[in-house]
């Protein structure tokens, strides 16, 4: 089986989701969550999974992204219902995982539908009031995009220590796979500050 | 108009070790080709020129302005473009990434979307815009980068060694593109076969510059010098 494509990354689009601004998406996601959380009940996980739905089918695009959301949380969700109903029952489980999953599914809703640039104007504005106590809100949206872009960044260099542990038959060892992990992270910081400066991002 | 580098009797050492010794240049032709073993001390000279490294002793002026005093100025002059493009690329996609280089610029939205447009289709990426940016191949990243440098509209463009990642298609694709440019553009290059359309080259060895001729007569210093 394929594996779904890689969650978080923004889907190109032309849906009403698509169009509509970050602001009201980001409050409408806080807005749901919050309800989430303090309803904690099997009505609102149904209902959080049926605006998950409605809301892929309307950005239209497609199951593998919709999936692809959800999908690295599977291994913690089996998990999670398994200690649940052993600990509190099965209605127990399907609240706190369906809260999670349906929590997650909305987020990448906002996501998948929204440029990045789009929600780091948001949250530069949002950080704007700090610009009195001496933070420049350009640098916080900049740090967030850093923080995205480290994910990926990051799980690359893991798999390639990886691919290089296996080419030279080499057995696990936590110590031998996170020294070259951290030092190869740390030097790609190192070139991403120096590309930044030198596209004068830093000045 | 095109400004005038000048490197002034600039020494820099890295870890105690001298990477540049008493180099003192002038730069002002349209196309100029830097070359050098690995560690002769090319690509700490390239990062001058940007004022990405400050000089330990001498000075690096560019139009007039001290890369010591004058780093944002200069940034502003100097676009920069690395050896490996995933460190250059930042966001998501890729209209986003070439916008990227605007932040500082104070832009209306429109103007930004301007420019990027006509900076991807400097390098041939129209249509690109929404692609996610590390899904690219090399050369794109490649090419993304420059449009990243581009975008800010600098006046001289440094490339450090910007197709040594590349194959042979998109090598000449880049260099194809950075000979169109109207900017002065120095490229460090282990490419010697990029070098034909270039007015000068510079030829490091051990810090210092050991030829500063027409690519010819450089390249064959060059190959002398290393046997």
């Amino acid at each position: 089986m394929r594996r779904p494509p890689a969650p978080g990354l923004y889907s190109p689009g032309e849906s009403r989701l698509h169009r509509c601004g970050a602001g009201p998406k980001l409050l409408g996601l806080a807005v749901a969550l919050t309800g989430l959380v303090l309803a904690s009940s099997v009505a609102a996980v149904v209902v959080a999974a049926a605006a998950a739905v409605l809301g892929y089918a309307v950005a239209g695009v497609g199951w593998r992204v919709a999936l692809a959301q959800v999908w690295p949380l599977r291994w913690f969700a089996v998990v999670l219902v398994v200690l649940q109903w052993w600990l509190a029952g099965p209605v127990a489980a399907l609240v706190t995982v369906g809260s999670l999953v349906g929590a997650v599914a909305l987020a990448g809703l906002v996501t998948v539908t929204t440029r990045v640039s789009e929600m780091l104007a948001v949250l530069g504005g949002m950080a704007a009031p700090l610009a009195r106590v001496g933070v420049d809100p350009d640098r916080v949206g900049l740090v967030m995009a850093l923080g995205i872009r480290a994910v990926p960044v990051v799980a690359g260099i893991a798999a390639e220590v990886r691919e290089a542990h296996q080419a030279r038959g080499l057995p696990p060892d936590p110590r031998t796979y996170a020294v070259p992990l951290v030092v190869r992270t740390l030097r790609e910081a190192d070139s991403v500050g120096e590309a930044l400066a030198a596209r004068g991002l830093d000045d | 108009m095109t400004p005038t580098i000048d490197v002034c009797g600039v020494t820099h050492r890295l870890g105690g070790r001298v990477v540049l010794d008493d180099v003192t240049v002038r730069l002002d032709e349209a196309r100029i080709g830097v070359i050098g073993a690995n560690g002769s001390g090319k690509s700490t000279f390239a990062r001058l020129l940007n004022g990405l490294v400050v000089p330990d002793a001498g000075t690096v002026r560019v139009g007039g302005h001290d890369t010591a005093t004058h780093g944002a100025a200069v940034r502003r002059t100097v676009g920069f473009v690395f050896t490996n493009p995933d460190a250059q690329v930042v966001m998501p996609t890729v209209a986003e990434d070439v916008a990227l280089s605007l932040r500082r610029h104070r832009l209306g939205r429109d103007e930004v979307a301007a420019r990027v447009q006509d900076a991807l289709a400097m390098v041939g990426l129209q249509g690109f815009d929404d692609r996610p940016s590390h899904l690219l191949s090399g050369g794109e990243k490649q090419l993304l980068a420059l449009a990243g440098a581009l975008v800010a509209q600098p006046d001289v463009l440094v490339c450090d060694e910007p197709t040594t990642l590349l194959d042979l298609a998109n090598t000449r694709r880049v260099m194809g593109i950075l000979h169109g440019l109207a900017q002065m553009v120095v490229v460090v290059t282990h490419d010697l076969d990029t070098l034909d359309l270039v007015d000068r080259v510079l030829v490091f060895a051990q810090g210092r510059v050991v030829a500063d001729a027409a690519p010819a007569e450089a390249v064959a210093r060059y190959r002398a010098l290393v046997g």
